[in-house]
């Protein structure tokens, strides 16, 4: 185990403070872009940076990060190239906690074994793969383990309390709450159903719960943030990219410094 | 993976999957985000429960018989057999069902079981628009809102189709993304059922996505076969020799083959689109040209490149038009059972013209493509080989394009 992202919630813990997960795409626009951008979200106060593996078919995903995806892939990206990048990402920063983010297939073409073996040797610490459920944890989920990598598991509104522990086995690092049933960047969530939620989830563990899906404001964030571990924005970072095509790195930054300085203002009972 | 026909390792049945977890092998499966995994095991614990339920069944019966119009009769190709001299070719007429195609028969069976799950709203994806059509017949038959998802690619090439669903009362969404073919659509009905999680039944069109669907969808278009059986039975007092059905995601094909699977005698012929040829990027080949991967729910054989992203299809049929094929057929290739072979756009063009002319019957552009092959293969066969043809689909639809293809003005 890399122990990164354990590492980074309990320090977040001590300073009483909620974290802030960030999701961008690889390559989107570009590697050279993409990699300025990840280089420097730390610094604008990203706690745990989502690395999204792009796909030709991210069924789970808005219109926002499906059109990140397919910039990225015309841009030529590849899975090679997201560990790459992760690679190169790593090699300048040793601390932040780094989640590849995607879906199964280009995994299971690049061959689980290798896949596993690259991304430990890129310095990554754990994985979210969006159509694994516990179902089929032999495929990617228990090797994954194995190779010292924390499979982050996603719980939904349905997600019942009788299915949570299934969930929840094998689950490490964070459990990502999606914080609505909905595809990413779609709805918005309330924040005391959220508040309930994490109060069930913690019922059953003990991992940090990151919340996402659908938060776009710094204020938005501060909400959830105060019900939960953390809170994840993806979409609201990613429009940047293309809203912003002159300087989509200073763009994606400045989102989000405005959404940390939101998240980090948050002041939780230790 | 990929295991070529081994007598050895054949299984003693090839009727009894999936398994517990969907498996056929190492195809079919769940892989579906978290949101949908709880509705999924609903799904499978309801269709189970309405499996074994007598009442079921019978409503389905009734349906058929006097809403649908089945059995459909087995009709002896007799002008097309003597111009092609040799087997004796049967056509299994399933263009005679109402809505024109066998997609009724699975959607009768999804939204009776969606009834007894409480839902009431339904969404479809589309291709050719046969499935929307019929799940759009459904909705109006029982009441139920219904919402179509279709690529514009394909609500271009399939005029008619939208405009028949649109008066039949569904909302027709049309799907920009991606290849905006029946892929997208697909994409798109998921991220549609994965925000109304609480009132919305999905019936899919094909034998694929996360079980329960494949099984579930071949057990109500199994009625093809079924009834092949019998009907061959008391046309010429034996089983049929070969089964000849296209396949896209692969449901007509599936229906027809599956109550045979373990009749060794009865040969089986699944035929892909080969759109442009083989060795172009355009065809919808996923038997033949793709490899294991996940798409939709299920792992199957599929169209991607290198790097796992999936590929385009193209066929001159929009309802083959899909870069995967159910997880069953992808079993059933890797074991032999089922020979996989495919048709050009020009060859179902050709195929659509000769059966015109010659049995007075518009096939589909779907069931063109079994139609090619069935030309190919018959002169090669004896006078006394009885080989039964899917004719899924009827042409209606497509006189359009084929009149655009054959460079002809309407």
């Amino acid at each position: 185990m890399s122990g990164r992202i354990t590492a980074r919630f309990r320090a977040l813990a001590r300073e009483g403070k909620p974290g802030f997960v960030t999701f961008v795409t690889a390559g989107d626009p570009d590697v050279a872009t993409s990699l300025a951008i990840l280089r420097g979200l730390p610094a604008a106060g990203a706690d745990v940076i989502e690395l999204g593996m792009p796909f030709t078919d991210p069924m789970a995903d808005g219109p926002s990060i499906q059109a990140a995806n397919l910039r990225a892939l015309k841009a030529g990206m590849t899975l090679a190239g997201v560990l790459e990048l992760a690679q190169a990402f790593r090699a300048g920063d040793e601390d932040t906690p780094l989640v590849l983010m995607g879906y199964y297939n280009p995994i299971y073409s690049y061959g689980n074994a290798r896949f596993l073996g690259d991304a430990v040797a890129a310095g990554v610490d754990g994985l979210i793969v969006v159509d694994l459920p516990p179902e089929e944890d032999e495929e990617l989920c228990l090797p994954a383990i194995a190779a010292g990598l924390d499979f982050i598991r996603l719980a939904t509104p349905t997600t019942d309390d009788r299915r949570l522990p299934k969930v929840l086995t094998n689950t490490g690092g964070f459990v990502y709450y999606v914080s609505i049933t909905g595809i990413t960047g779609a709805a918005t969530p309330k924040a005391d159903q959220v508040g309930a939620a994490v109060a069930r989830l913690k019922r059953h563990t003990s991992l940090p719960i990151a919340v996402g899906f659908g938060i776009r404001t710094p204020a938005g964030a501060a909400e959830i943030a105060a019900r939960a571990d953390a809170a994840v924005v993806g979409s609201a970072l990613v429009e940047e990219v293309a809203r912003q095509p002159a300087d989509p790195v200073a763009a994606v930054l400045a989102k989000a410094r405005s959404l940390a300085k939101a998240i980090h203002g948050v002041r939780r009972a230790a | 993976m990929t295991a070529a026909t081994n007598p050895s390792t054949a299984p003693n049945t090839y009727r009894a999957g999936p398994d517990e977890r969907g498996r056929f092998g190492i195809y079919g499966g769940r892989f579906v985000a978290e949101t949908l995994m709880p509705l999924v095991l609903v799904l499978e614990a309801a269709y189970t429960k309405a499996k074994a339920d007598p009442a079921f069944h019978a409503e389905i019966a009734s349906l058929h018989k006097h809403y649908v119009g089945r059995p459909s009769p087995l009709y002896f190709a007799h002008r097309l057999s003597a111009h092609l001299g040799g087997a004796k070719i049967y056509f299994k007429r399933d263009e005679l069902n109402h809505t024109g195609s066998h997609k009724i028969n699975n959607c009768l069976g999804q939204i009776l079981l969606a009834r007894r799950m409480g839902k009431t709203r339904i969404i479809a994806e589309t291709g050719a628009g046969q499935h929307g059509v019929a799940a759009a017949t459904v909705c109006a038959l029982f009441g139920m809102p219904c919402v179509v998802y279709m690529g514009t690619k394909d609500i271009e090439r399939q005029a008619p189709n939208v405009f028949r669903m649109k008066l039949l009362g569904a909302e027709v969404k049309p799907v920009e993304s991606g290849s905006r073919s029946l892929k997208d659509a697909l994409n798109e009905a998921l991220r549609d059922w994965v925000t109304n999680v609480d009132n919305t039944f999905y019936i899919i069109g094909t034998v694929a996505g996360p079980h329960p669907y494949p099984a579930m969808v071949r057990d109500f278009q199994s009625v093809i076969g079924d009834e092949v059986r019998e009907q061959m039975h008391e046309a010429e007092g034996r089983l049929p020799d070969s089964l000849v059905a296209a396949i896209g995601g692969g449901s007509n094909a599936m229906g027809l083959f599956h109550p045979f699977l373990d009749d060794p005698a009865v040969a089986m012929y699944g035929v892909e689109a080969a759109g442009k040829g083989l060795d172009t990027h355009e065809h919808a080949a996923s038997l033949t040209k793709g490899r294991p991967g996940v798409l939709h729910g299920n792992r199957m054989y599929l169209l991607q490149d290198a790097d796992g992203q999936v590929l385009e299809a193209h066929s001159i049929s929009a309802g083959l038009d899909y870069p995967g094929i159910g997880p069953e057929h992808s079993w059933l290739k890797d074991t032999g059972r089922v020979s996989y072979v495919s048709a050009t756009d020009a060859e179902a063009l050709a195929a659509f013209q000769l059966c015109a002319r010659m049995e007075g019957i518009l096939p589909a552009l779907e069931p063109a493509h079994a139609l090619a092959h069935v030309m190919r293969l018959a002169p090669t066969l004896p006078q006394d080989h009885l080989l039964v043809m899917n004719m899924c689909g009827r042409g209606d639809k497509d006189v359009f394009s084929v009149a655009h293809h054959l460079g002809v003005k309407l």
